[in-house]
């Protein structure tokens, strides 16, 4: 039925297949396929409202799908003790025992958790500054967040699931957040699933990209290559007009004379060549530009076109 | 830093390149670890890593197993060779048309590029021993 858990340590990737979650009438996911491949460090984006922090739940078994599949490491996470020893999900809410200190919430986190460094643990609440005898309802908003970083990055489960650990978090803070996950996953390869709105930030950080859009997959795919999707084309409106002609836009800006478009278009050098010889200047789309774009309303035809997974 | 069009391991490479032919980095002196690359910049180390698969396949690295990953002898040669062969289309044909527009003479691009070869150290000998 179901495959035996490979060694502990090894990192555990995720096979989602036609997932669908209702709430009520509601539907949160709908037939949702995709894979988090082992070893990864994924970015989960997508809008408020698009279905990540269900995803991420479904797979973490805090919650029941209504159909279809997921398996985490081979196996059904539901109800699966030993396979969620593995797994850690770490969410804004934060999961923490509100009546002790965070010292005896880290210790509980080290006794359920096979992979658990208190060395790490000590470190990073070094580095956030946090007070190991307060108690959690006295944490301010990021370093609540703080601590669910710590209690992640402590567990080293062989798939751990950021969702939104970010909120609150000064920009040192969160570089130091970034600085310490690069580190501790080089050290100690796993599966980490970063569910983030600043993809300006995180997004060099990532090697796979799931995208989430009303419910539904947009796009999975290696993050290096969703970069080269998009294209900025800036120059004379005429010779930006004739470029964009049979490609999609994602968008277009005029000032004067000059135009720039967001193309959805992978240019090879002889095309690239072509447009700087009529005068175009060929720029980068970022990540989040592209995002942006994309999960804008009324962009589901140019997001048909970046496909969907496989 | 790493902004560009191109995907960030050919910027990355691309870079590491720059630093060979510059003579930043020498022949047989080693270079930093993926590892040692992907915290620096904050980016994945599995996108270093393929910078890196690509600099060894390009003949520009090479591995010690268990040591670390080197600058071949002969990559600054190498490169400069292939950067001949791009750098008037990529290069030089820009500059032409830029002056053109903006109504330069060819002359005085010409007297300039005379101008800077002169002050650069090493002038003669055609760049870094």
């Amino acid at each position: 039925m179901t495959a035996a858990l490979p060694a502990p340590g090894t990192p555990l990737g995720v096979e989602v297949r036609d997932l669908t979650v209702r709430y009520g009438r509601k539907t949160a996911l709908d037939a949702v396929s995709l894979s988090i491949p082992a070893g990864s460090i994924t970015g989960l984006l997508g809008r408020n409202g698009s279905g990540k922090t269900t995803l991420a739940s479904v797979v973490a078994a805090y919650r029941r799908s209504t159909s279809g599949s997921v398996l985490v490491g081979g196996q059904q996470p539901w109800e699966n003790a030993e396979l969620l020893s593995r797994v850690a999900l770490v969410r804004e809410s934060g999961d923490v025992v509100d009546t002790d200190t965070l010292r005896t919430n880290l210790r509980f986190t080290e006794q359920s958790r096979p992979q658990f460094s208190r060395e790490v643990a000590e470190r990073l609440m070094d580095v956030f500054d946090l007070d190991p005898s307060m108690k959690p309802p006295k944490l301010s908003r990021g370093q609540k967040s703080a601590f669910g970083i710590v209690l992640g990055l402590a567990s080293r489960a062989e798939l751990t699931i950021l969702d939104e650990v970010h909120l609150g978090l000064d920009a040192p803070s969160r570089y130091a957040f970034y600085d310490a996950l690069l580190e501790d996953y080089i050290a100690h390869p796993r599966t980490i699933v970063l569910s983030s709105h600043l993809i300006g930030e995180v997004e060099r950080l990532l090697e796979h990209v799931v995208v989430l859009d009303r419910s539904r997959v947009l796009l999975a795919q290696d993050a290096d290559a969703l970069r080269t999707r998009g294209v900025a084309v800036t120059g004379p409106v005429r010779e930006v007009d004739r470029f964009v002609v049979g490609r999609t836009v994602l968008g277009r800006q005029q000032l004067g004379g000059t135009a720039q478009a967001t193309v959805l278009a992978t240019l090879d050098d002889g095309e690239a060549a072509g447009a700087r010889a009529a005068g175009l200047e060929l720029g980068p789309v970022p990540l989040q530009d592209l995002f942006v774009h994309l999960t804008a309303d009324g962009a589901t035809e140019a997001a048909a076109e970046m496909g969907r997974v496989r | 830093m790493f902004d560009g069009r191109d995907p960030i391991y050919v910027q990355i490479a691309d870079q590491i390149r720059q630093d060979v032919l510059r003579g930043d980095l020498q022949p047989e002196e080693q270079v930093m670890s993926t590892t040692q690359y992907a915290t620096t910049f904050r980016i994945n180390p599995a996108t270093a890593a393929k910078a890196f698969a690509q600099l060894v396949d390009d003949g520009i690295l090479y591995k010690r197993r268990g040591v670390g990953m080197f600058v071949a002898p002969g990559a600054p040669e190498r490169l400069r060779a292939e950067g001949r062969e791009s750098f008037f289309a990529e290069s030089v044909d820009p500059v032409a048309d830029q002056a053109r527009a903006l109504g330069i003479p060819v002359e005085d691009v010409v007297a300039r590029l005379l101008a800077r070869a002169a002050q650069a150290p090493g002038a003669a000998a055609g760049g870094a021993p």
